[in-house]
């Protein structure tokens, strides 16, 4: 009890500390890629295709050059000459920096200008007169698998059609008998739309290329500069300890900022070719409509279903739409990501999942947008067909799921697929869910609201997702295990450094990870200082994504400072003048165990490590961990909305959002509980108001914040927060991965909760957002409102 | 240093067309040569390095280039420098005093109203609008105020609690 109330004191494990990061950051002096600037720094624009599919002709540059302020036009062919005109990607496709042969999707980018500052660039960009031949489209799966489609990678060997992969999983045979069996089977056909991160801040880098020490130094926008310096290693065949990737703070990165993009390789030729420093700061429509989108896949989904509610067998038949170019970063043997994680909380017999990849042009992409690889897609998938399975049953929703959720004793528990789920308390925390937002009132409140004609709803949405790969027998990226590391080094005085290969970008790392130190160390939080981002100086780490910090990088700082503390307690012996063996520790201090008033603190070890070492003992306090994880974590998620929807326009409001997280021991609740008011708001978006569509040429439409339209403090609910702690059984501290896991659960909620509000239509299915538009159609028309893109048609 | 924004020079460029600009930013006076065309987020940014002022989305819907211009609001990444001639601008940088912080971000801090910091200077820029013509408002009005800026990180939740706890504070410092 006293080590608890110490540990808080002491800014550690459960403390709601303030955030360090704060003090530079309120005052305008945090230090973003593009605050930064280098003595005779250039400024690169990239000039992108307005056609979506298009061979191209001709590119006359000659006028761009005559503009004063103009150093350097780069085009296809001149990166082909050096090489660099294609890049591999992180999931083993190739990507064209700059087109050559043809444009592959609307913004691909087909030139470069770099220029004194980036006004002169642009207008350069403008005077580069590019021909264009127009190709026939490709927008959606159903058009690129048809027959006669044309092939949009016929730079590609042996890929005579648009399927990019088919990956299945699962027991077919198994599935087909209990599908035989069922006495219902219920049917769900969804899209998720494509969707795109959009941090706030877009994308650049600075490269920065010394000729005399044949040094590249790039400032970049990216989540994982490790991943990024193995890549410029290999793409632009520079030695890598040459190469240094410094990514400062970020203005935010949801899984955008972490594919390898053209403007960075671009940005480095450039600077290496010209000897200075060339920046490109990418602006909203470069970001919005090429780089790295979220979801875009296609359910038909299926469920054998026993009459008392239970579930015999799952099928998932996915079409998976990559745009141009496979350049999502997935673990290599998981092509689909972890689609195949849907279910992991129910007791699932026997499952099938078929996954068909196509390339379509569309900007590339499919990364893990706040997600673990697709496991969006698979929560907001699961979710749906178990509201309709409820329904078609005739059963009670929350009931329905308690029936089907593996029990907290069945733990650990193998899914159909192939997961190990390890821990959970799946109907306590559905519980505390029904009892915050009251279930029983409400559904008689429903029930008098629609005598009225007035339409109410509750959508629930329950899910454990698996976070924080990996373990490094079943994930790797490109071939490199995800594992994490920390690295630290105490002080004389007792303060200390750590470093790590993990990378924030508002997760606030800097105050969290001090925190975990504390609680080993006992060392105060504010006496430790957290450096990430720079791969001279952090130890090699898979970077932050996939809510992996926490299971990964935060294992490693546990074992870090675990380390530290062994040598530690052989100084206090030193110091002691007794055995080690009869030494304890208690949060910060060592003591005889016979003596407990004779004893050293951790601080006075530290002094002893510089100053009065045993004989033969190496100096210094210090030392490194690879964490890699036994398992990923299973956090848990119980969200619960309460919509209005309003009969004459299709317009719907949220009532209440109760949200109840188990996502283990919490670190830091004040930082847990922002990361999960961020993901529902991108849950209540999603469901809402933002996508991103393409007509049938292939415009994007979405190519900026007027059209692409994302939630402000206006429309946002406000949210209830609950929390259920089952620990992590393998995690250091008992901690589960959290960044993503109302993103992840929170929008099947809200549509489940509109869905439920319109029932008396006879309605199964409105497609992601929920646009008021599209929610008229239902209530007006009764039938189901798919949200897939048009197909064109001979005549246009 | 580019030749878009260099701070006076005793003979101008040939042939760029420029205009001498004077703008009262956060207290004192900064007189440049631009070019017309500058926008007035770059002038702040690369030519007197308050880098405090983030342009998010070029298009005057996110808010993170939030400034006040003579107290009122501005998107200052569709704002030409020149337009501001002769105006009192605040940026982020201009917010705290000589020793504390501004209570604005104070409460941005206590309440965790940020995460990433990208949207934090143009939202306490808005809070601190708003504030000043309505020294105590509601949770509503605060969420109306705001909603010219984006926020990508938090949810909105903590950012309104900030400006309400800042609200707080301003009250009762004016009271004492």
């Amino acid at each position: 009890m006293t080590q608890a109330r110490d540990e808080i004191k002491i800014g550690g494990l459960g403390a709601s500390r303030k955030r360090v990061e704060d003090n530079r950051f309120v005052r305008g002096k945090g230090r973003y890629v593009d605050d930064i600037v280098l003595p005779g720094m250039l400024h690169m624009e990239i000039l992108r295709s307005p056609l979506a599919h298009a061979r191209i002709t001709s590119i006359d540059v000659s006028k761009a050059w005559q503009i004063p302020g103009v150093r350097l036009v780069l085009t296809g062919d001149m990166m082909a000459a050096r090489n660099l005109a294609w890049m591999p990607t992180l999931s083993y496709d190739t990507q064209a920096v700059l087109a050559t042969d043809k444009v592959r999707f609307q913004g691909q980018e087909v030139a470069c200008v770099v220029a004194d500052d980036p006004y002169i660039a642009k207008d350069a960009c403008e005077a580069i007169v590019v021909e264009y031949e127009p190709l026939p489209v490709i927008v959606n799966p159903a058009q690129a698998v048809a027959e006669g489609a044309p092939v949009i990678r016929d730079d590609k060997e042996n890929q005579p059609d648009n399927v990019v992969f088919t990956w299945e999983v699962g027991d077919k045979a198994g599935t087909d008998r209990a599908f035989a069996q069922a006495d219902v089977v219920s049917t769900l056909d969804l899209h998720y739309p494509r969707s795109h991160p959009s941090p706030l801040e877009c994308c650049g880098s600075i490269a920065d290329f010394d000729r005399s020490t044949s040094k590249l130094t790039v400032y970049m926008t990216t989540q994982a500069p490790h991943i990024i310096r193995a890549a410029v290693a290999l793409v632009a065949e520079l030695p890598e300890h040459m190469i240094r990737i410094v990514s400062p703070d970020l203005g935010g990165g949801f899984g955008n900022k972490v594919p390898v993009y053209p403007g960075y390789v671009a940005s480095i030729l450039a600077s290496i070719l010209l000897e200075r420093p060339v920046k490109w700061i990418e602006d909203k429509t470069g970001n919005l409509i090429s780089t790295g989108f979220g979801r875009d896949i296609y359910l038909r989904g299926e469920m054998a279903l026993r009459n008392d509610g239970k579930i015999l067998g799952v099928r998932m038949y996915t079409d998976s739409d990559h745009g141009a170019f496979f350049s999502d970063a997935q673990p290599s043997k998981f092509k689909i990501g972890l689609l195949h994680s849907a279910f992991s909380c129910y007791d699932i017999p026997v499952a099938h999942l078929v996954n068909r990849g196509v390339y379509t042009n569309k900007a590339p992409g499919g990364v893990a947008y706040r997600c673990s690889f697709r496991v969006t897609e698979a929560m907001y998938f699961q979710e749906r067909m178990v509201q309709a399975a409820a329904d078609d049953l005739g059963m009670d929703q929350a009931e329905f799921r308690r029936r089907n959720f593996v029990r907290d004793d069945d733990f650990p528990h193998r899914t159909p697929w192939g997961f190990l789920t390890d821990s959970g308390q799946y109907g306590k925390c559905l519980d505390v869910g029904l009892e915050a937002i009251g279930y029983q009132d409400f559904l008689t409140e429903k029930e008098e609201a629609r005598k009225q004609g007035r339409l109410l709803g509750i959508g629930i949405s329950t899910m454990t997702e698996p976070l924080g790969a990996g373990n490094s027998r079943e994930y790797d990226i490109l071939g490199i295990k995800m594992f994490d590391s920390a690295e630290l080094r105490v002080h004389i005085t007792g303060k200390a450094i750590l470093r790590t290969g993990a990378k924030s970008q508002g997760q606030g790392h800097e105050t969290t990870w001090a925190q975990i130190v504390a609680h080993e160390l006992g060392i105060p939080a504010e006496d430790i200082t957290v450096e990430e981002g720079d791969t001279d100086t952090a130890p090699f780490g898979m970077g932050t994504y996939a809510s992996r910090s926490t299971p990964v990088a935060g294992a490693a700082v546990s074992m870090v400072a675990r380390k530290v503390r062994a040598k530690a307690r052989k100084l206090a012996a030193h110091l002691l003048e007794v055995s080690e063996e009869d030494i304890e520790w208690e949060l910060g201090r060592f003591y005889v165990r016979s003596a407990p008033d004779h004893g050293v603190t951790i601080q006075e070890c530290a002094i002893a490590a510089y100053s009065n070492m045993p004989d033969g003992m190496e100096p210094g306090l210090e030392n490194v961990a690879y964490y890699d994880p036994p398992n990923l974590t299973w956090p848990f998620g119980c969200y619960i909305a309460t919509v209005e929807v309003d009969p004459q326009t299709g317009v719907w409001d949220v009532l209440r959002v109760v949200a109840v997280d188990d996502c283990g021991v919490r670190i830091n609740p004040m930082i847990v509980e922002g990361q999960i008011m961020g993901g529902l708001t991108e849950a209540y978006a999603m469901a809402n108001m933002q996508f991103i569509t393409f007509d049938a040429q292939g415009n994007c439409v979405g190519s900026n914040y007027m059209d692409y339209l994302l939630p402000t403090a206006w429309e946002t609910p406000g949210y209830e927060l609950h929390e259920v702690v089952t620990p992590s059984p393998h995690h250091p501290i008992g901690a589960k991965g959290v960044g993503e896991c109302a993103t992840v659960g929170g929008p099947a909620a809200f549509v489940n909760a509109v869905m439920d509000a319109i029932r008396d239509t006879g309605v199964r299915n409105i497609d992601m957002p929920l646009l008021p538009d599209r929610v008229y159609e239902a209530l007006t028309k009764r039938h189901d409102v798919s949200g897939a893109p048009p197909v064109r048609t001979d005549d246009e | 240093m580019t030749g878009l924004y260099e701070e006076i020079r005793e003979e101008p460029a040939a042939d760029v067309p420029v205009r001498r600009v004077s703008i009262t930013v956060n207290g004192a006076k900064r007189t440049a040569d631009v070019e017309p065309r500058l926008l007035l987020a770059h002038l702040l940014r690369q030519g007197f390095t308050l880098t405090g002022t983030h342009v998010g989305c070029d298009t005057t819907n996110c808010g993170a280039c939030t400034v006040l211009l003579d107290g009122q609001p501005v998107k200052s990444c569709t704002m030409l420098a020149v337009q501001a001639d002769g105006h009192e601008v605040t940026t982020v940088e201009g917010l705290a005093g000589p020793s504390e912080l501004h209570p604005i971000q104070e409460g941005f801090s206590d309440e965790h109203g940020l995460q990433c910091g990208f949207c934090t200077p143009g939202m306490m820029l808005a809070a601190k609008a708003l504030l000043e013509t309505n020294p105590d408002p509601t949770e509503d009005e605060v969420r109306w105020a705001l909603s010219g800026n984006l926020c990508r990180c938090t949810g909105y939740q903590n950012i309104v609690k900030s400006i309400l706890w800042a609200a707080r504070k301003l009250q009762s410092q004016a009271g004492t």
